[in-house]
This record gives C-alpha cells, sequence and structure tokens, in this order.
C-alpha cells in the first residue's frame, strides 16, 4: 500500500454499558483502507462487524465507551469530531452509506424523488445550489445504476420496486454527493442471487469508475471472493487475520479464518462446524478470544491477547502461531 | 419425470400435473382479481433414500409445492400419490391424515416454537396427538430423540428465547422426527445460520438421513448448500420445473439457461469475479399475474428465438450421462427448453471451479 490510506482504524476499543455490565464489542481494531480499493469484513453474527461500520459512520451504539483507538478518514480522526462536523461535512457527503434492508432505510409515506432530493438538500455540494441541478443530477445517478425511466420513478413510493431495484435506488443515494468513501452493510443479504450478482457488478463498475473506496461488510466468504480485493476478518470484536483477498481464502493463517473456511459447503471434506460457541461480549475469555474453541490453543493463549503480526506486506495475522513463526525469522 | 424402473422400488412421492393456484377473488361490479399459478404444472418424484434438492428464486413456487406435497395447501388439479397410493384433491386437514409420513421443517425455525412451551413440552405436544403412548414411553421417546439431534436432556425445561439458531434447528427436527416420517420436506434449513453453525447443522441432517432411512425434498437458494447436499437437482422458475437430473449432471452440464444463469450467478470461493461479467443474468422475474406467451424464461434468455414464444416447453431428456452410466444406475437429466441443443453446440456451460 502506498501513501495514506483513506481510511484507517487503529487500535479501536469500544465497549457498550448494558444492565449485567460492560459489554466489550470491538477491541483492538485495525484495519486500513487505501483510495479506490474495496475491502470486506467478515465474521459470524456478533462478531461486531457492523458496530463496527456504523462507527466509521460517527453512528455509535447507546450507552457506548470508547476505551481506545482512532478512525482516521482523509487524515483526520473521526473519534475527535463532534458529532455536528460529522453530520455536516462527512456523513453522507464524503462518507456514503448502503444498508442491509433498503425498504427500513426508506420512507414508506414520501415519493423516492422528493427522499433522493432531500438528502441531496442537506449534503449537495456547492455545484448543485439550485432545485433543477439537483433533479438532473438525481435522474443522472438512477441512470447510471440503471433504473429504467428515471422520470417516472422519482413519482413512485418504495413499495412499488422490487427488493434488488430498491437497493440500487439506496446505490444511487449513497453516491449522490459524491463520496470519497462508502460504507455497506451486508447489501446484498436479502437478495437472490442472480440479482446479488447484478448488484455486486454494479457496485464493482461504480467504485472503479468513481475511484471510490467501499468497506463492504458482510458473513458471506463467497461474496467476499468475487467483490473485494483485501479482507479483514473479525472474530468476538477483534481482527483476526487481513490480507488480500486470494491470499487470505486460498492460504488461511488464523487458525479461526481455517475453520470458518472449512465450515463453507464448497470446501471438501467433512463439514464439521466449530466446536462451542461464540463468547458473550459480556465475559469475554483473556488473552486470544479463540483460543477457548481453538485446535492449537496452549495454555500461554489464554493469558496473552496477540498482537497483529505482519506476515507479508498487507497480510496480518494475530495468533502465537504467526508471533513465534517471526520471532524465528528474526 | 415418470415412475421408478421396473424392478427396483417405485417412487416414495411422485406429482403429476400439479397446479397450485393463490389468492384471486370476485368482486362485486368490478373486474374479478385473477389468481396466481404459483405451481403451474409440476411433475415430478421423489425415491426413497434420495434427497432432491429443489432451487429457484424467491417467488418461483418452491415453498408452495413443498407445502402442497405436504398437504397444507390444497391443489388445483394434478395428481399426488404416496407410495402408490392416490392422495390428492383432499381438504388439508385429511390430507393431512393422509400423509402422516410427510413432515415439514418450517423455513423460520423461532416462529414455529411456542414461547410459552418448553423444549420437553413441545416436543411432546406432536406424540399426544397422534398417540398411543403412555406419558413415560413418550418422555423416554423425547429424550432419546434429543440426544439424536445433539442436545442433553437439560434442553428439555428451557424456552425458545434461550436457545440459538442452531440449537432451534435442532429441536424442530427432533419434533417432527418423532412423528417417525419417511419423507422431510426441509424449507431452506440453514437460512439465516453463521456458517460454522450450518455446517453442524447440515451434517447432522445428513447423519439423520442414514441414521433413520429418511428422504429429503430440500428446499434452497443457496447453490453451495444444495450442491453439498443433493443426490438429484430440480430448478424451478415461475412455477415450473426447467431442468431436473442428477447433481452431478446439473453442475456439469447445465443445459437450461436459467439453471446455467443461476449456477454461475452464485457466488463462489474460487472465484474472481471481476473477470466473468458474462455470466450476468439481466432484469428480474416477470410478474406471475401476466407471464409472456410460451417460455416464461425468455424474457430473460440471451439465447431467445421467436419460436420461444410460440409454445411452452416440455421437460424432454438430454440423454443419459456418462457418468452416471458410470455407476450403473438409471439416472434421469430432463430439460424443459426448446433450444437447448443448439445452445448446448454453440455456447459453453459456465465454468464452475
Amino acid at each position: 500500500m502506498s501513501g495514506d490510506p483513506l481510511l484507517e482504524v487503529k487500535s479501536l476499543r469500544l465497549s457498550v454499558r448494558t444492565d449485567e455490565g460492560l459489554a466489550q464489542i470491538l477491541d483492538h481494531v485495525e484495519l486500513q483502507l487505501p483510495r479506490g480499493h474495496i475491502l470486506g469484513v467478515v465474521g459470524e453474527s456478533g462478531c461486531g462487524k457492523s458496530t463496527l461500520a456504523r462507527a466509521v459512520l460517527g453512528i455509535m451504539p447507546n450507552r457506548a465507551v470508547l476505551e481506545s483507538g482512532e478512525i482516521r478518514f482523509e487524515g483526520e480522526d473521526l473519534l475527535k469530531l463532534p458529532d455536528r462536523e460529522m453530520t455536516r461535512r462527512l456523513r453522507g457527503r464524503r462518507i456514503g452509506f448502503i444498508p442491509q434492508d433498503p425498504y427500513l432505510a426508506l420512507n414508506p409515506v414520501f415519493k423516492i424523488g422528493a427522499q433522493l432530493l432531500s438528502m441531496l438538500r442537506w449534503h449537495a455540494p456547492p455545484d448543485l445550489r439550485s432545485e433543477s441541478d439537483r433533479r438532473r443530477r438525481v435522474l443522472s445517478l438512477l441512470r447510471r445504476v440503471q433504473i429504467p425511466e428515471p422520470e417516472l420513478v422519482l413519482e413512485r413510493y418504495p413499495h412499488q420496486f422490487s427488493g434488488g431495484q430498491r437497493q440500487r435506488l439506496m446505490i444511487a443515494g449513497a453516491l449522490a454527493c459524491s463520496p470519497a468513501l462508502v460504507v455497506a452493510d451486508e447489501p446484498t443479504t436479502a437478495l437472490d442471487v442472480t440479482t446479488q450478482l447484478q448488484i455486486l457488478t454494479l457496485l464493482r463498475s461504480l467504485t472503479e469508475e468513481f475511484g471510490i473506496a467501499m468497506l463492504f461488510v458482510t458473513h458471506d466468504l463467497g461474496v467476499v471472493a468475487e467483490l473485494c480485493d483485501a479482507v479483514t476478518v473479525m472474530y468476538a470484536g477483534q481482527t483476526v487475520e487481513t490480507g488480500r483477498t486470494n491470499e487470505v481464502l486460498a492460504d488461511p493463517q488464523h487458525p479461526y479464518t481455517q475453520a470458518l473456511l472449512a465450515c463453507h459447503p464448497d470446501r471438501s471434506g467433512a463439514l464439521l462446524g466449530i466446536q462451542g460457541l461464540v463468547p458473550s461480549p459480556l465475559a469475554p475469555p483473556s488473552g486470544c478470544r479463540f483460543s477457548p474453541r481453538c485446535s492449537y490453543a496452549q495454555a500461554q493463549c489464554s493469558r496473552r491477547t496477540p498482537r497483529l503480526v505482519r506476515e507479508a506486506p498487507g497480510r496480518f495475522v494475530s495468533c502465537r502461531l504467526a508471533d513465534e513463526r517471526q520471532r524465528e525469522r528474526t | 419425470m415418470t415412475a421408478g424402473v421396473p424392478g427396483k422400488l417405485g417412487p416414495a412421492l411422485e406429482a403429476r400435473d400439479l397446479v397450485v393456484r393463490l389468492g384471486g377473488k370476485r368482486r362485486w361490479l368490478r373486474p374479478a382479481v385473477l389468481p396466481v399459478q404459483a405451481v403451474a404444472g409440476v411433475s415430478m418424484s421423489l425415491r426413497p433414500g434420495e434427497t432432491l434438492g429443489l432451487v429457484g428464486e424467491s417467488g418461483c413456487g418452491k415453498t408452495t409445492l413443498g407445502r402442497t406435497l405436504l398437504g397444507i395447501q390444497r391443489e388445483y388439479s394434478g395428481k399426488i400419490e404416496l407410495d402408490g397410493t392416490d392422495v390428492s384433491g383432499l381438504a388439508p386437514a385429511i390430507a393431512r391424515r393422509k400423509r402422516r409420513a410427510i413432515q415439514y421443517v418450517h423455513q423460520d425455525a423461532g416462529a414455529a416454537l411456542d414461547p410459552w412451551w418448553n423444549v420437553g413440552r413441545t416436543l411432546e405436544e406432536g406424540l399426544v396427538i397422534h398417540g398411543r403412548d403412555d406419558a413415560k414411553e413418550r418422555r423416554g421417546k423425547v429424550e432419546a430423540m434429543l440426544s439424536a439431534v445433539g442436545l442433553d436432556r437439560s434442553f428439555k425445561s428451557r424456552y425458545v428465547h434461550e436457545l440459538s439458531g442452531g440449537q432451534l434447528r435442532r429441536v424442530v427436527l427432533a419434533r417432527i422426527l418423532l412423528l417417525q416420517p419417511r419423507i422431510v420436506i426441509l424449507d431452506e434449513p440453514t437460512a439465516g445460520l453463521d456458517l460454522s453453525v450450518q455446517a453442524t447443522v447440515l451434517s447432522l441432517i445428513a447423519d439423520l438421513k442414514a441414521q433413520l432411512g429418511l428422504t429429503y425434498l430440500l428446499i434452497s437458494h443457496d447453490l453451495s448448500v444444495i450442491k453439498r447436499m443433493c443426490d438429484r437437482i430440480a430448478v424451478m422458475y415461475l412455477g415450473r420445473i426447467v431442468e431436473c437430473g442428477p447433481t452431478s449432471a446439473i453442475f456439469a452440464k447445465p443445459s437450461h439457461p436459467y439453471t446455467r444463469a443461476l449456477l454461475a450467478a452464485a457466488p463462489r470461493l474460487a472465484a474472481d469475479g471481476r473477470h466473468r461479467r458474462d455470466r450476468l443474468l439481466e432484469g428480474e422475474p416477470p410478474n406471475p399475474r401476466s407471464l409472456p406467451s410460451g417460455c416464461a424464461f425468455r424474457m430473460r434468455c440471451r439465447h431467445a428465438a421467436p419460436s420461444c414464444a410460440q409454445s411452452l416447453p416440455a421437460l424432454e431428456p438430454i440423454g443419459q450421462h456418462q457418468h452416471a452410466q458410470e455407476h450403473g444406475e438409471e439416472r434421469e437429466h430432463v430439460v424443459a427448453c426448446g433450444r437447448w441443443r443448439e445452445i448446448a453446440e454453440t455456447t459453453p456451460p459456465p465454468a464452475l471451479a
């Protein structure tokens, strides 16, 4: 990776106060996203991937406690910005968002045109001062995301669209203010495979065309393989492995990544699953959080939290084994 | 598909020209709302001991077909035979009594269970309704079944909200298996589960089949799961089966353009999607209330010709697949496309890693 990355998350640690105590949702999360790249964030439910995506947008869960870390976007630490700054300058304008369920994100009682235009009214770049400019911009966006008859579409309500079309509308909304970064939270999970491929192909070509970087949160390793340049694997709130997609999928280094890939029905071998359960964030295991379920675990794994070790350029693994390998090398 | 081979066991369950209509009503002084043909003339057979996968996109009628075979949805026309006995044309209550050998695993395991009942009572309920057993025998059966699905006895006193997604699936499986079905219809049995949990549930489903000698109809939109679990696959598009055959044959030689598009669109681990944009299927399925004439897929089909609009293609065999011959089994591969021969000659099937 050359130059400063567009987005960089450094040792982010975030907890949420609950009635039963402090839940550690994110613990030493690290990631880097260069301009124009697509980074997949994968993990199973409860691993904190959506919380991470929301934190990048400056949306924290209720009663969140930010313990440490930085989220640097274009050189600026977003966690230090007041919420008003975030809303006025960045969210929606420099950072777009594509949600999992577009039906929940769209207001059912307003027409599509009014909703897309109001977004531009709030966040529009200065060259879109007049309403007719903004309208022209919305129409060209709708055409670009391949919505047929955009003029008529502006007068329709969200329920008059299919799931795939609604997701196209959300993509148009996310791109409305020419952002540098788009955060997508499982945008194709609810879609059929043929529609999913249409949306993935569209996202790919749009990011290439406009030079947009994308943080793509998903649980689907197949989608990561299809779309993402690089991937970060998360487990129980921690980054366990990150690297170029083809390298991580072909040669996973962390025992969790290995076990997760072995669970995929495409992989030959017995479908064994991973023994044990994901730990509760209220009482995460000490040291490496995967150690209670790891077949390579030793006593020291539960005593010391492993650090992210650089295995190769752009490839980081957080595991005792990687640490030992590095010690041998030096 | 036709009946089984002479000399072998007949099909466990067979449907012929099954049509199911949903909705539709007459209105006073206004045009009637037309019903939707969710299943439009499906013929299929389920052979004893096999796992047949039913794939297709949402709205293609796969769940309606499953519910009709089970008996809780009444068919409009067509025949259903269970072990060679005609069980069609019945009202749901009677149909269910005649088709006790078929049980159904619902898509949403959490919604299928009563939140006010603990697992023990939930599992016993079926035995009480169907049962001749006394309370002690029932308890014994429930405990045996719990351990068969990999849960211990302590789960009897737990409630639905205390269970994880994987445990819920196990309870739902245990509940229907207590009724000793021979045929189980699994509707998206792993939808919404994490990969690691899905793996354990799938291997449990495979183990139970071997242990109890079950026959499965597995409904899913996940082709990776279908490929892994099924002996044969039936592909549905807008209420019709457009291709059916052994799993190996379908994946090696998909012949219907829709099957080809569906297989090519499924995300795969060994993929590099950037080089395969040609596999994109344009558009979305048409409104089932106003289907195009002829082949329903022709509006989205890149191989469509004027002839496709004229008549509805019927399922025709595409000959013995080599792989099947090696196994010495008579297994048919059928496709409903008027132009499959030309397509097979001119276009290579999608490269499936």
